[in-house]
């Protein structure tokens, strides 16, 4: 199972585009912002933690294609299906690679763009604890949808038709986490609320994009 | 060479299950199919003409509540479209009846203009309420969030060639769906609440309006019930057909 | 443990191809198919595979004992040669990967890219990817396609120490490999227009 973490690391590495491209991404969307909405400060500093949750949320779906068709086109995934590794487990792994080339860096990038859109000061916190719980579940959803769409070419975007709506019950409380940290207010609940999907996510899911995924091999 | 009138005498499973066979579905639907459409066109005439013209108005809304009579029945059929969808997957993953797939294949575009049409009574109805088009209610968010939900499942559908995958992975889709769809209204609720009072935009409208509104109501869901009925068998009718005709080239294409 | 075939139907997307299989492969022995193009030898290797289920029919002793190469071999375009060897080896959890290198000649290019090798060498390196996996049941589809005649005898030798250490071999092809080999043509067994056994349209008809 470490191998094949290891090996989807180092290709991410490897390959470019990895790690760069969803924190530039990320980036730019973050630069974009002020120029649609103006540069009136007090209105960054409110907008700034649901635009910075939307950021990280769109650049896990942009690597998302990413993730299951270069394995599905050079016959990897057929392999991978009749060795002793579980599908489920090789599915997971792969998901964790994802959250790592894509989610970890824009948790750490995250407090740095903040300071692009004006974040309060106790926002900080917040946004990096629920980006930090919410982007695995990002991961996960995402190697549902990829696992769905795998088989069709193009799918790019019918998988993100299919998986943005799967991300409202993250975005909505991993927003209000960093919302509410922001404005200084309590966190608990949202924060209980985003760990618990998190949790639920990782444990189930893995099972779902199995299913989907033998169903396109067959 | 014949490929179709020539059935061997297998033993077919009776009751309920006898009409996963696509001919016995098809014999079916089509005897009782005449009668649904009259039903739902009589249910609806007689709902929607006792509604619009035969009751009093509201003291306070105006005549613009009567838009209830089309906006309750076709948000709850939006609701049970789905569920139906819900049903008829778990029924194929179960059990592998092709009609199932197919129902729920067929379910999906009448559930999605079901939700449509709430939606826009729904926007129709809160600009003189409201003075808005549109408010990020919960109950609203969540019709938009199910639309999506609709979208996705039906887009899937038509982007897989092949039918039987097809249906399998819609089906894992409905699965999940739900349960995120679900958990979306949770967390629509949470978030609305969150920010503001909100409650007093949705009343709840079964239990508030009056005798005098609520039986055309009841006439006027029976309708809509009825109308889904009649369109995903109709509908299913039509997916059968097609698989039929497919199977029928796809063997004679090997000949 | 012999890998037994009983009664097998197989079908691609959902029409059968190929029906009434019956035979056996036991350790040691290797069987050779043969049909012409879209006879559905693919088909049969991938269900035996256990990629897709069969129509009808068992399949016997194939119970995580397989493995499967085909058209594609998974390599890896930005990893080396050993680094794509060693990746399969720690999945089926191995960890030698010297005999594989060995015996398809490719010590020379251990350190290189798989995206530089040429497609000869690429299917080399994806035939030494079966003698990493330790596994006793090996199903082959077109194993031989822009091997040069060098690299052929290097299969056929592979291929019969296998055989000779009690592995079993199933290979889809069309050249003579000078094995000592059962010869199994599919096309008898082609499925006709009629056939439906559980075929998933078969309701349809």
């Amino acid at each position: 199972m470490t191998a094949l973490l290891y090996r989807d690391l180092m290709l991410a590495l490897r390959a470019g585009g990895g790690f760069g491209l969803g924190l530039a991404f990320f980036l730019i969307v973050t630069v974009l912002v002020p120029f649609g909405v103006g540069p009136q400060s007090e209105l960054l500093a409110r907008i700034a933690p649901g635009i910075l949750w939307l950021g990280a949320l769109l650049a896990c779906l942009l690597s998302l294609d990413r993730l299951l068709a270069l394995d599905w086109e050079d016959g990897t995934l057929d392999l991978l299906a009749t060795s002793p590794l579980p599908l489920e487990a090789a599915l997971s792994i792969k998901a964790l690679a994802h959250w790592i080339t894509t989610g970890l860096p824009l948790v750490v990038a995250a407090p740095l763009f903040g300071v692009l859109l004006n974040l309060p000061g106790p926002g900080y916190l917040w946004l990096v604890v629920s980006l930090a719980l919410g982007t695995p579940a990002l991961s996960v959803i995402g190697t549902f949808g990829a696992a769905l769409t795998v088989g069709i070419k193009r799918g790019g975007l019918l998988m993100s038709l299919l998986v943005l709506p799967l991300y409202v019950p993250t975005l909505i409380f991993g927003a209000e986490v960093a919302r509410r940290g922001a404005a200084g207010l309590e966190t608990t609940t949202p924060l209980l609320m985003l760990a618990g999907i998190t949790a639920g996510v990782i444990a189930v899911m893995p099972f779902a994009s199995a299913a989907a995924l033998r169903i396109n091999l067959r | 060479m014949s490929v179709t009138d020539d059935k061997p005498a297998i033993k077919r499973p009776s009751g309920f299950w006898s009409y996963a066979n696509p001919v016995k579905f098809l014999g079916f639907s089509e005897r009782i199919l005449p009668a649904l459409w009259v039903l739902s066109a009589a249910c609806l005439a007689l709902g929607l003409v006792w509604g619009f013209f035969f009751t009093p108005d509201d003291f306070r809304q105006g005549s613009t509540v009567k838009i209830i009579y089309l906006h309750v029945p076709s948000a709850l059929m939006a609701i049970n479209a789905w569920f139906m969808m819900l049903v008829a997957s778990l029924i194929w993953i179960v059990r592998r009846h092709h009609v199932s797939a197919l129902a729920a294949r067929a379910a999906a575009p009448v559930g999605v203009v079901m939700t449509l049409i709430a939606l826009v009574t729904g926007a129709i109805w809160g600009q003189p309420m409201w003075g808005t088009w549109w408010a990020w209610d919960p109950r609203l968010t969540s019709f938009l969030i199910l639309f999506l939900f609709y979208l996705g499942y039906i887009a899937l559908w038509e982007a897989i060639e092949d039918p039987d995958t097809a249906a399998d992975l819609t089906a894992v889709l409905c699965l999940v769906g739900t349960v995120f769809a679900v958990l979306s209204r949770y967390a629509v609720n949470f978030w609305n609440q969150g920010l503001h009072q909100g409650a007093s935009l949705s009343l709840d409208k079964e239990e508030n309006v009056a005798d005098v509104f609520y039986f055309p109501l009841l006439v006027c869901i029976a309708g809509f019930v009825l109308l889904f009925f009649a369109l995903v068998l109709y509908r299913t009718g039509t997916e059968i057909r097609l698989r039929r005709t497919r199977a029928l080239l796809a063997r004679q294409g090997r000949q | 443990m012999t890998l037994v075939i009983r009664d097998l139907c197989v079908a691609r997307g959902g029409l059968p191809v190929l029906m009434g299989l019956n035979f056996q492969v036991a350790p040691g022995r290797a069987l050779v198919l043969r049909g012409p193009n879209g006879s559905g030898k693919t088909t049969l290797l991938r269900t035996l595979a256990g990629l897709q289920p069969p129509l009808s029919g068992e399949i016997g002793g194939a119970e995580d004992r397989i493995a499967y190469a085909a058209h594609s071999d998974g390599l890896k375009a930005m990893l080396s040669v050993a680094e794509n060897l060693r990746f399969w080896a720690s999945v089926f959890g191995q960890r030698d990967i010297g005999p594989a290198l060995r015996s398809y000649a490719l010590e020379d290019l251990h350190d290189r890219l798989a995206g530089t090798l040429s497609a000869g060498q690429k299917r080399r390196l994806g035939l030494a990817r079966m003698l990493v996996t330790a596994r006793p049941v090996w199903v082959l589809d077109e194993p031989t396609v822009s091997l040069d005649a060098d690299a052929v005898l290097l299969f056929a030798r592979a291929v019969r120490t296998h055989l000779e250490a009690g592995g079993s071999a199933i290979i889809a092809t069309h050249i003579d490999l000078g094995l000592e080999a059962e010869v199994l043509d599919v096309t008898p067994f082609r499925a006709t227009a009629e056939t439906r056994a559980g075929a998933s349209d078969e309701a349809f008809l």
